[in-house]
């Protein structure tokens, strides 16, 4: 096996891997609900990667099939290649994992205990609020550029109108996407 | 595929392989997210889930931290057979999109300057936000039968929204202080 070579140090890794972890145990929402928090640590806090290269990184796995939290994927093999990879991939899974497979072990019967509900009632709205955090973290650098910002915000209104109003699928709104960026729209 | 049925029992995967295969299908079909999938071919077609038990175990994989359909398929399998069940299902989801999408990010890496590559993908990441916004916004229709009422519920997305979006604060942070809170005061108005 090669010697240990990447971008990043040992030690950048291992802080990537345990700060991937803490989103792990954050991601109440799902993992995207915690991409403006991989954003500033991997983009502002550290400049390992650009915005664009996060940006593409979650249009890369929306597009590829699969569930969409291999975008966490991608961004570690933007910042270090595989190693980046297993450092996000193992951050981003391995302390969810344990949890859900201690629950499915060891879990509670009582599904309408009070805390449970309190805790589902609780941190619904938060969701809600950091679901919106994410779409205008990943938009605000289209919006915020003069050549892009039409585009980008056709691109977000027909995508928001088509998703609440009509049964068409997002893949065809992906697609779109892309054209659109083909020819030169945003 | 071989199904492990025999009449009036109910169907299931014959073994961890049949799991991983099956999952490994599902995955391959969620262009965008597997979840949708997920309920058309355990509840349909393949009939190893009622309508109820899946969005029973969809909810409570949502509760859970994680990606859903990851907290979903280990469930799944751990049901089934217990460890070897959840990397089974787990392992089934991920490993080949894992691989496609690597190789797709290479192909980023080497031609990310061409203009229509980049352009391309530009317009896929706002139609991702976009997506991320009408998640946001389905979930909006939840809040009315909140315990904590409409008002206070925007209010604590709003709060959210600037500390996170505007303010850019830590989300241990953020969650740590408005989830104590919001689950705090949920609590005490359940109590009534």
């Amino acid at each position: 096996m090669a010697a240990f070579t990447s971008a990043l140090s040992l030690p950048e890794l291992l802080a990537l891997t345990l700060h991937f972890m803490l989103l792990s145990l954050l991601a109440v929402g799902g993992a995207i609900t915690t991409a403006p928090d991989m954003q500033r640590y991997v983009v502002l806090d550290n400049g390992w990667i650009t915005q664009s290269q996060f940006s593409a990184s979650i249009a890369i796995a929306q597009a590829a099939p699969g569930p969409n939290v291999l975008f966490v994927a991608v961004i570690g093999w933007n910042i270090a290649g595989l190693w980046g990879v297993a450092a996000t991939m193992l951050g981003c899974l391995l302390p969810s994992t344990v949890l859900t497979l201690y629950f499915a072990r060891w879990g509670a019967r009582r599904r309408d205990s009070r805390l449970l509900r309190a805790f589902t009632s609780g941190m619904t709205p938060l969701t809600l609020g950091l679901l919106a955090a994410t779409g205008w973290v990943l938009a605000e650098p289209f919006v915020r550029e003069p050549t892009q910002r039409s585009g980008a915000v056709a691109l977000v209104s027909i995508t928001l109108w088509s998703m609440l109003r009509s049964k068409l699928s997002p893949m065809w709104l992906v697609a779109l996407g892309a054209a659109v960026g083909v020819f030169g729209g945003i | 595929m071989r199904c492990n049925e025999a009449p009036g029992s109910t169907p299931r995967p014959a073994n961890p392989l049949e799991l991983f295969w099956a999952c490994n299908n599902l995955a391959l079909q969620g262009f965008g997210g597997v979840l949708a999938v997920a309920q058309r071919e355990l509840v349909e077609r393949k009939r190893w889930l009622t309508r109820e038990q899946f969005v029973e175990m969809l909810s409570i994989s949502q509760i859970l931290p994680g990606p859903n359909i990851v907290n979903l398929a280990l469930a799944l399998g751990h049901g089934y057979f217990g460890l070897r069940g959840a990397f089974a299902a787990c392992a089934g989801l991920l490993a080949l999109p894992l691989l496609i999408v690597l190789i797709l990010a290479a192909l980023y890496s080497e031609f990310a300057h061409e203009p229509m590559l980049a352009g391309a993908l530009r317009g896929m990441g706002a139609v991702a936000a976009g997506l991320v916004l009408a998640t946001a916004a389905k979930l909006a229709s939840t809040l009315k039968v909140n315990p904590l009422g409409l008002p206070l519920c925007l209010g604590l997305a709003g709060l959210a929204l600037v500390a996170i979006a505007w303010l850019r604060w830590p989300l241990v942070a953020v969650l740590g202080l408005l989830g104590s809170a919001a689950v705090a005061l949920a609590w005490s108005r359940l109590a009534r």
